[in-house]
């Protein structure tokens, strides 16, 4: 009897990283049964080396063209690229959680595992080569950062946090799927190079495919939080457990950005309507909104959300520049902006004032004086959200607006450099308070903690090394792109 | 290797003095002095081996850092830089012994921060590639930015950000500014290139594109200089600043404005430079005009000589922007000594702050019977401020002033009457603070200088005689490189004109 199913051969290679973390995941599931029930800590070391295999795994398959699942997974080095920010977004964000989770009374093995299947989404948005896969991997990620952002179960704004996440963002995945079936009305696929195929043969001035790739940009616009789709980022980040933030501001929107930058580049390359307009717009409203309003706020978690924001914007302008060069300074800064932004909010979540974390500007006055290297460590990690050299945000920041320039986009660049000039007033404030005012009220602690100082350190390595030497590191991205882009 | 060495041997004292604990101050201090004793050594030899008919740039080193972006390690010293490297080694020691007992608190970290700060003041001067340039050009705003903000007066913190926001504003745009020429030099050339010798060479075409490439490159330098109407907050920062700072500020920081238009506007945006030449004079003689005015009135003596700095820049802009060799020679010489007289007296301020906890001219007076000693230096330092032939402020504004009545006699005539202003506000404060009776029963028992003072003070006095009487020394070493500028824009300039012509 001849074989009823067909099964393609599949190389499971094309999804060795995200599978390691899922296995991985399962192992801890596992091993979350057994005792002892009240100390969960060795689940998240098994998780840690669970993402160091995975980051070993996307070394070692380094420059590979990898095809499964009928063209639904494509493992390139673009694919590889965006593991890195995703696999030490994962990583710092469980050094971070270890001594966190306990303080706070939350820790559970579901929240290790939480985080890994949060990231095999993330993994698999970067290595999508379909738009139902995009999907997928989006939801796989969201729902488990719903929850996530909840698991402060007693407090009534890590509920709300996740509610509103839960609510808006299943609004979102609601525009990106209708997004998508539009785009099949028009095209009859959804596969990417299929796609950008039948676009090239006409299907283009479809108006089906032009609206269906407007919902499509919702949808990414809300996981990247870029204006108009910024609401929920400022409650949702205060919300939610501090290195839960961290993985929301870091590892999602690296995941966001691998597959809008790839639906770009594959799909839409041909589209005769042109979508840099629209990001151009974006952009600029990112930029301008996030970088004013962070000003008022007196919230740490808050004012990073909207930094976030405004970082979202300059992102958005290395896509709007486009090319090999633009893109692989969209690359370049997703790994910088990972490495920064997880190090200031493990700074945060690392000091403790009456027995609450400190997320207000005056508990960090005087900082310095009591917690000198605490200090200094934030201190850099701010510095490089500003841009200010030799930290990575500045060449960050350089090849973005380089991009912008050379594409001929040079009032976009302008306007970057002055929103950095901007964003250096309320940066700045936070040293003000750390080094030029004097302590008072009850003193703010650091809570001693290994793996909280091992994950400070990583991200420091990055900020410095990123920073000083960028060059290897972009001729990388560069190399990424360059088969999209062609 | 030399240059390298006098730019990063700060840092590497920055390092060791981490590694000492904060209770041994007197190690501390030790340290810091040292490091800038042994970097001031280290430049020496830039000075006496520096070969004065060399048009080029000498010592440079030159490595790939980012060689597919066109970035390279690239240090050089010229007859330009040279004077301003060693004014940068040679006022550190002197700052860090005057403020022995002026700074109270976290002097390690003081000492760190300093010495950062001369490691990034270095680079500017040194750097040859304008990435480099950039990155010690903004770098160097954060230890400015927190010697302010720490070690300052009671509104430190608002002159402290007005300060870093006000230079990074600028500085951004030029940021733009440095990527578009490089892209419109790489398409234009086929190479893509930081490096200012290549980027020299190159003759943009004249229009609406080099002026806005200029104006970004100069907003980012007129702020720093500062220029009117960008001067507002270099009252504040110096006000604020400890004297440390002050002097720094005064002496070094200023400078990178002046020396950015030398290095950077002139040989790169040459037909903007001789376009918007009349509106720089005319900003310049305003500065001279009205910082001599305001200084005239002030009630603090910080802010007098800050003001007072305004009037002097603008001399070195008006030198600069005859594009003769006599006022940029008299430019450079200029800016040497006002970081040596500016840089005085703000030390010297410093001391009587020290003593008295106060800089209001209104409380002091009579000083002369008290502190003969220090009044006789002041007054010495004070006469060079004002340009007194024989000392050295003489030598540069004498020169530009000659420059200037080449090109410009209304611009000339002007500038002049801002050395009589000189005069008045100069040997009006000195008046009320040292001669006369003693009027405030407080000064009475002051103490004369110490013998840190001296060994602060007399190195100074030294160059100030120095410059004064023998210039040739010093101009001497600028002049090769002036001249080679001066065709170079010349060449540029009309090679552009040509283009426009076609």
């Amino acid at each position: 009897m001849s074989e009823l199913i067909v099964f393609p051969a599949i190389d499971l290679r094309a999804i060795a990283p995200a599978l390691v973390l899922t296995v991985t995941g399962l192992v801890i599931l596992l091993l979350d049964l057994l005792p002892p029930a009240n100390r969960k800590e060795h689940l998240g070391f098994i998780g840690l080396a669970g993402v160091v295999a995975s980051l070993v795994i996307t070394l070692s398959l380094w420059g590979s063209d990898l095809r499964a699942f009928r063209g639904m997974v494509v493992l390139d080095s673009y694919a590889l690229f965006f593991n890195l920010p995703i696999g030490y977004a994962t990583g710092l964000v469980l050094l971070l959680s270890l001594d966190y989770l306990r303080r706070y009374g939350i820790e559970a093995g579901e929240f290790y595992i939480l985080v890994l299947f949060a990231a095999v989404g993330m993994m698999l948005m970067a290595s999508a080569g379909d738009l139902i896969m995009v999907f997928l991997g989006l939801e796989t990620m969201s729902l488990a950062l719903y929850v996530m952002t909840g698991f402060f179960r007693n407090r009534i704004e890590s509920g709300e946090a996740s509610m509103k996440y839960f609510l808006l963002g299943a609004f979102a995945s609601g525009f990106f799927i209708y997004g998508i079936s539009l785009i099949f009305g028009a095209t009859g696929t959804t596969n990417l190079e299929k796609i950008a195929a039948a676009i090239t043969a006409g299907a283009g001035r479809d108006p089906l495919l032009v609206i269906g790739f407007g919902l499509l940009f919702v949808g990414f616009g809300f996981k990247i939080a870029s204006v108009p789709f910024h609401m929920w980022a400022s409650d949702v980040y205060e919300g939610a457990p501090t290195s839960v933030t961290a993985f929301i501001a870091t590892g999602s929107k690296a995941a966001a950005f691998a597959a809008l930058l790839r639906v770009l580049l594959s799909a839409f390359k041909a589209a005769p309507a042109d979508w840099t307009m629209l990001l151009w717009v974006l952009a600029v409203l990112s930029m301008t909104l996030g970088n004013v309003v962070a000003i008022a706020q007196q919230n740490l978690k808050r004012m990073l959300a909207y930094s976030s924001i405004a970082h979202v914007g300059y992102m958005l302008v290395g896509v709007v520049a486009g090319g090999a060069f633009g893109s692989a300074s969209v690359l370049f800064y997703v790994l910088v902006y990972t490495f920064t932004t997880a190090g200031a909010f493990g700074v945060i979540l690392l000091l403790e004032r009456n027995g609450q974390e400190a997320v207000r500007l005056e508990d960090f006055g005087g900082l310095a004086t009591r917690h000198p290297l605490m200090a200094l460590t934030l201190s850099i990690f701010l510095l490089s959200l500003i841009g200010i050299p030799p930290t990575a945000g500045f060449v960050g920041k350089f090849y973005l607006f380089g991009a912008a320039v050379r594409a001929g986009y040079i009032w976009l660049a302008v306007l970057g450099v002055l929103n950095s000039a901007i964003a250096a007033y309320y940066y700045l404030r936070l040293i003000v308070f750390m080094y030029m005012r004097e302590p008072d009220g009850p003193p703010t602690v650091l809570v001693p903690s290994v793996s909280g100082c091992l994950a400070l350190l990583v991200a420091l390595w990055g900020v410095v090394q990123l920073g000083i030497l960028p060059a290897p590191l972009f001729d990388l991205a560069q190399s990424a792109v360059l088969p999209l882009v062609r | 290797m030399i240059l390298s060495l006098v730019t990063f041997l700060p840092v590497l004292g920055a390092v060791l003095l981490c590694a000492i604990p904060r209770a041994r101050e007197s190690s501390v201090k030790a340290t810091a002095l040292v490091t800038t004793i042994v970097t001031f050594a280290v430049s020496l030899p830039l000075f006496l081996r520096f070969d004065l008919s060399v048009v080029d740039y000498q010592f440079v080193e030159q490595r790939a850092w980012m060689p597919s972006f066109g970035v390279s390690y690239h240090l050089g010293i010229d007859g330009i830089s040279l004077l301003l490297v060693m004014l940068t080694t040679f006022l550190m020691p002197l700052v860090l012994l005057s403020s022995w007992h002026a700074i109270e608190a976290r002097w390690k970290e003081f000492a760190v921060t300093m010495l950062l700060l001369e490691t990034g003041m270095v680079g500017v001067f040194l750097a040859l590639d304008l990435f480099l340039f950039y990155i010690f050009w903004e770098a160097m705003l954060i230890p400015m930015y927190l010697i302010i903000g720490i070690w300052g007066g009671p509104s430190r913190v608002y002159a402290a950000v007005k300060f870093i926001l006000y230079t990074l504003g600028g500085s951004l745009l030029m940021l733009v500014a440095i990527l578009a020429l490089y892209f419109q030099h790489g398409a234009a050339t086929g190479t893509y290139t930081f490096d200012v010798p290549v980027l020299a060479q190159f003759v943009l075409p004249a229009g609406l594109g080099q002026n806005l490439l200029f104006l970004a490159f100069a907003l980012a330098f007129a702020i720093k200089v500062p220029m009117f109407p960008f001067h507002t907050w270099l009252p504040d920062a110096h006000t604020e600043a400890p004297t440390a700072g002050s002097v720094i500020l005064a002496g070094v920081l200023l400078k990178m404005g002046t020396y950015g238009f030398l290095r950077f506007c002139l040989p790169l945006f040459p037909h903007a430079s001789l376009t918007f030449a009349p509106w720089m004079f005319a900003l310049a003689v305003i500065g001279i005009i009205y910082g001599a005015w305001v200084s005239t009135v002030q009630a603090d003596l910080k802010r007098l000589v800050a003001y007072s700095s305004v009037s002097h820049l603008g001399f070195v802009v008006l030198g600069l922007f005859t594009l003769t060799p006599q006022g940029l020679v008299g430019g450079l010489i200029q800016m040497i000594s006002h970081g040596l007289s500016t840089g005085a007296l703000f030390l010297m301020v410093g001391m009587i702050y020290e003593r008295r906890h106060t800089r209001l001219i209104s409380e002091f007076g009579g000083l002369w019977a008290v502190m003969p000693a220090f009044s006789a230096l002041f007054l010495i330092v004070s006469l060079s401020s004002l340009a007194l032939p024989g000392l050295n402020g003489f030598v540069g504004e004498f020169l530009i002033l000659l420059g200037t009545f080449q090109v410009h006699r209304l611009a000339a005539a002007l500038a002049t009457t801002g050395i009589i202003f000189a005069a008045v506000y100069i040997l009006w404060m000195y008046q009320r603070v040292a001669l006369g009776p003693i009027t405030n029963e407080a000064n009475r028992r002051l103490q004369d200088l110490s013998g840190r003072e001296w060994a602060v003070l007399l190195p100074v006095l030294l160059f100030i005689f120095w410059i004064g009487i023998h210039p040739a020394t010093f101009t001497g070493r600028t002049e090769a490189s002036v001249q080679g500028l001066i065709t170079q824009v010349q060449v540029k300039a009309g090679a552009t004109a040509a283009l426009l012509a076609k």
